[in-house]
């Protein structure tokens, strides 16, 4: 043996990392007098503790798997695709001007739509880094960072403008028709008589996001091009060898990320806000990228990681409310940290619990 | 009389990196004034024994003791000190400086340089008379050739004081002439009685140059004699631990048909180098080209054109039809499509990809076969997996997991990889890039054994090698290139590496007799061509 063995490295370091997070989390709130139980209590309380805190997190849960996603499938090319938030609010664009232009009967009907117009917009607007980096080789991490400026631009631009409601101050559009309303997990659950709560924001496309995992490991370990796109994320030099175009694998693995970046609109702006907003990304696209590295770059560990950044997000909003002597910065706070110790500071307790390993089999050897 | 203490004595030094241990329980005993070789195959230990004794790296038990005295070598500086020098396989010199900067760099008397460099210039001069080690300390590292590097690297040490070097595979990118060069330095630092360690897995430098030999096998010091006292067949099966065929065993061609006609190829690089000039060679079935030269005068290229991955100009004929010259960049598939297979120089960047498992590198530039596919969006991963399985058990490639990430794989069996996917195909022709480069010996009789059978099959082979030795015992015909073009094509039985070498520095009428100083200048712009390029 070699290596750490597969469980200890995708489930047991993260948990180390988690429980390290909060350790010094709780140092942070017992140096402000706080007791760091009562903290870590509200939170988790806030996050799972009624179906409305679940209905909460499962929204959040749901938009960091798109962007955690879209992150993940650029990663997997080694494009470090930080465009997330300007994609997801180009997606948001997408959805709106389909659910905008047509009087749609039923959410059915709606949603395909939708989510094509969410993942053309999200798509269009990584093609242009994409094409920057595969031609010209301009950097993606520059560029993709100024789209998501002039993404958010963009939309401001419009929804002072082209897409105001008439007759109001605020930068938002219209609501969209009735029948595009995404069933809740409240709608969903009742007629197998669970009840839940009615104005939590879960809603069906958390579906789809399970849907979106499923597919992205069918198309990055399954796939041809998903073949290369991982080999050229290994070892960009090989690809040229083995007759894999550099410009192709680039350009395609930036359209689905930003595709899939796109679709977090589906949740926020057609199943939560039934309107275009401006800032519903609300920072998901950078999430995605603490979600996509915790969870390894791989849909299974995102769907956990974003199942956590739920959490954290809800039951943070939570411990707001619970505790008023712990500000919004020191949740902040104490999400960094966890960010940082889950997602910057794998590699501090990986090594270590490898020589642990190590010592351990060697003993059993000898 | 008290007998002379040995300049350098290891008693029972192990080493350990996790599980594997690199060295254990080694000791060995240098006496002063000789050339003492160490030899063994990659991965054997020598590199981990004398990074030790550098300072690199800590053994886990053992005592160092230098002229007698037990000395304690926590880092280079501590080997500095105590008198030892390196000369590493990779020169770590600053290409952008003059060879004075270089050997002063790190040995600076104060924050001015001034002075040091007008030390040191004298100090090269005195160094140059003592031991014939001469070098213009103005020039440019970027502007010499390798061989001048290396007595840069040597002249580094010198200045440092060290009466003891340690040579971690100086011959590696020298041409046979820059060797022998080498070795009459190394004969002559000996004479002035410095001490020599002489680290190297060729067999005839050892026996050429040193006067005691230790050979080291799987972390052991399997034995020591005296040079005089053994021979190489005796040295290979002590590296091995088992009877090696030394030389190739093969019968003549019987060249059928043409398959390879290129003609007039000429490449530019994307910074504007004529790389390969008017280039013409045919192939026939059942045929082995050796292409010979020192790295970087062109033979990279024109696998890279074969390849499919560089853009060239003049005409290919396959078969006896033309192939796409312009270098898009999916041609390597169009490539394998009509019949061509490579095997590429760099194995670790280009042939594999590292962290892939063994079965997903064996379908690398063959993910479009259609046998690989389960439909139109999916690939059959266990059609893949069995597929490599039964590749690997007819290659030999240990262990035959297809599961096994490649860079876990020695070098040998990583080698083995790529020539199990491009021999199994079946190809009409197979390019081979520095085949055995940093192959255990066991694995070199193997591979080369692969590669005849194929020529015998009828199939037309392009082997590019920096190995002479390699290019002799394989090739049919050998053809040798030199700043890009190819001086001449001789027959293996007709020629020898005296001749080679010649050719290789550029010099045609090898009949005629040359100064070596006219060798040596030839050779420094046979290195400069390498160098502007980059990978030499």
């Amino acid at each position: 043996m070699t290596e750490l063995p597969r469980w200890a490295d995708v489930v047991l370091v993260p948990l180390i990392n988690i429980a390290l997070a909060f350790i010094v989390a709780g140092l942070v709130v017992l140096a402000i007098g706080q007791n760091p139980f009562d903290m870590m209590y509200f939170m988790v309380k806030g996050a799972l503790g009624s179906s409305s805190g679940i209905g909460y997190t499962l929204y959040y849960t749901t938009n960091f798997i798109f962007t955690g996603l879209a992150f993940a499938v650029a990663m997997n090319a080694k494009l470090f695709n930080i465009g997330g938030e300007g994609q997801a609010a180009l997606g948001g664009l997408g959805a709106a001007l389909v659910l905008l232009a047509v009087d749609w009967p039923h959410w059915t009907l709606a949603l395909p739509v939708a989510v094509i117009g969410a993942a053309v917009f999200g798509a269009g607007w990584a093609a242009i880094p994409a094409y920057l980096q595969a031609k010209r080789g301009s950097h993606i991490v520059i560029t993709t960072i100024m789209f998501n400026f002039i993404g958010a631009a963009v939309i401001g631009y419009l929804l002072n403008g082209a897409l105001k409601k008439p007759g109001q101050q605020v930068p938002e559009s219209r609501s969209f028709s009735d029948g595009a309303s995404l069933p809740t997990f409240h709608e969903m659950l009742e007629p197998f008589g669970i009840a839940f709560n009615k104005s939590a924001p879960a809603n069906v496309s958390f579906l789809l996001a399970i849907a979106a995992a499923v597919l992205v490991w069918l198309l990055i370990w399954r796939s041809r091009i998903g073949y290369e796109i991982r080999a050229f994320g290994n070892s960009p030099g090989a690809t040229l060898y083995a007759g894999i175009s550099s410009v192709r694998v680039t350009i395609i693995a930036m359209l689905i990320s930003g595709a899939l970046a796109g679709m977090m609109a589906i949740n926020s702006v057609m199943g939560q806000q039934e309107r275009l907003i401006k800032d519903f990304v609300e920072g998901a696209g950078f999430i995605g990228i603490a979600v996509s590295l915790m969870g390894r770059n791989h849909p299974f560990g995102i769907v956990l990681a974003a199942f956590l950044f739920g959490m954290l997000n809800q039951g943070g909003f939570e411990l707001m409310w619970e505790m008023p002597e712990i500000s919004r910065e020191m949740v902040l706070v104490i999400q960094a940290l966890i960010i940082i110790f889950t997602g910057a500071l794998v590699n501090m307790t990986r090594d270590p619990i490898e020589r642990i390993f190590l010592r351990l089999h060697k003993k059993r050897a000898a | 009389m008290t007998e002379t203490a040995p300049a350098i004595e290891l008693k029972g030094i192990s080493k350990s990196f996790g599980p594997v241990q690199a060295n254990k329980d080694i000791s060995i005993r240098v006496m002063p004034g000789t050339i003492h070789g160490i030899i063994g195959e990659n991965g054997a230990g020598k590199s981990t024994l004398m990074s030790i004794l550098y300072g690199f790296y800590r053994a886990d038990s053992g005592e160092i003791f230098i002229n007698g005295r037990k000395t304690e070598i926590p880092d280079s500086q501590a080997a500095i000190r105590a008198g030892i020098g390196m000369v590493f396989q990779h020169f770590k010199l600053v290409k952008v400086f003059s060879v004075l900067e270089n050997v002063v760099l790190g040995a600076e008397d104060g924050e001015m340089l001034t002075p040091s460099l007008v030390k040191a210039r004298d100090e090269l001069t005195s160094l140059a008379r003592d031991y014939g080690l001469n070098v213009d300390p103005d020039a440019l590292i970027e502007e010499i050739g390798v061989g001048m590097q290396q007595r840069v690297e040597i002249l580094k040490a010198l200045y440092r004081q060290a009466d003891i070097l340690i040579l971690d595979e100086p011959t590696g990118v020298l041409t046979p002439a820059e060797a022998d060069q080498l070795f009459r330095i190394l004969a002559r630092l000996k004479d002035e009685g410095k001490t020599i360690i002489l680290i190297t897995h060729k067999l005839r430098e050892i026996m050429e140059i040193t006067d005691t030999v230790s050979v080291m096998r799987r972390g052991e010091m399997t034995a020591t004699v005296k040079t005089a006292d053994t021979n190489p067949t005796d040295l290979a099966e002590r590296m091995v631990g088992r009877k090696v065929l030394l030389r190739v065993d093969k019968t003549p061609a019987k060249p059928r048909e043409t398959i390879v006609q290129v003609r007039n190829l000429n490449v530019t690089d994307s910074a504007g180098v004529h790389r390969v000039k008017d280039v013409s060679f045919e192939i026939r079935g059942g045929e082995i080209l050796g292409l010979a030269g020192v790295a970087g005068n062109g033979q990279s290229e024109l696998l890279e054109v074969l390849g499919g991955y560089e853009a060239a100009t003049g005409e290919v004929l396959v078969n006896g039809s033309p192939i796409d010259l312009t270098g898009a960049h999916s041609d390597g598939q169009s490539r394998r499509a009509r019949s061509i297979a490579h095997v590429p120089e760099d194995r670790q960047h280009e042939g594999l990809i590292m962290n892939f498992q063994a079965w997903e590198n064996m379908a690398f530039g063959y993910h479009h076969d259609p046998a690989y596919q389960r439909n139109r969006l999916l690939m059959d991963n266990t059609t893949i997996r069995a597929d490599t399985r039964a590749k690997m058990e007819r290659f030999d490639v240990r262990p035959p997991d297809p599961d096994l990430a490649a860079k876990s794989f020695s070098g040998g069996n990583q080698q083995k990889l790529v020539l199990a996917r491009e021999i199994e195909r079946n190809p009409d022709l197979l390019l081979v890039g520095q085949p055995t480069r940093g192959v255990d010996i066991g694995a070199i009789e193997f591979i080369h054994q692969q590669i005849i059978a194929l020529r015998d099959a009828g199939k037309a082979i392009l082997l590019v090698s920096v190995e002479l030795d390699e290019i002799l015992g394989l090739s049919d015909r050998i053809a040798v290139m030199f700043d890009g073009r190819i001086m001449g094509e001789r027959l293996p039985h007709e020629t020898d590496e005296k001749e080679l070498g010649l050719l290789m520095a550029g010099i045609t009428d090898t009949e005629a007799d040359h100064s070596v100083a006219e060798v040596e200048a030839q050779l420094a712009e046979a290195g400069g061509a390498a160098r502007k390029e980059g990978r030499a």
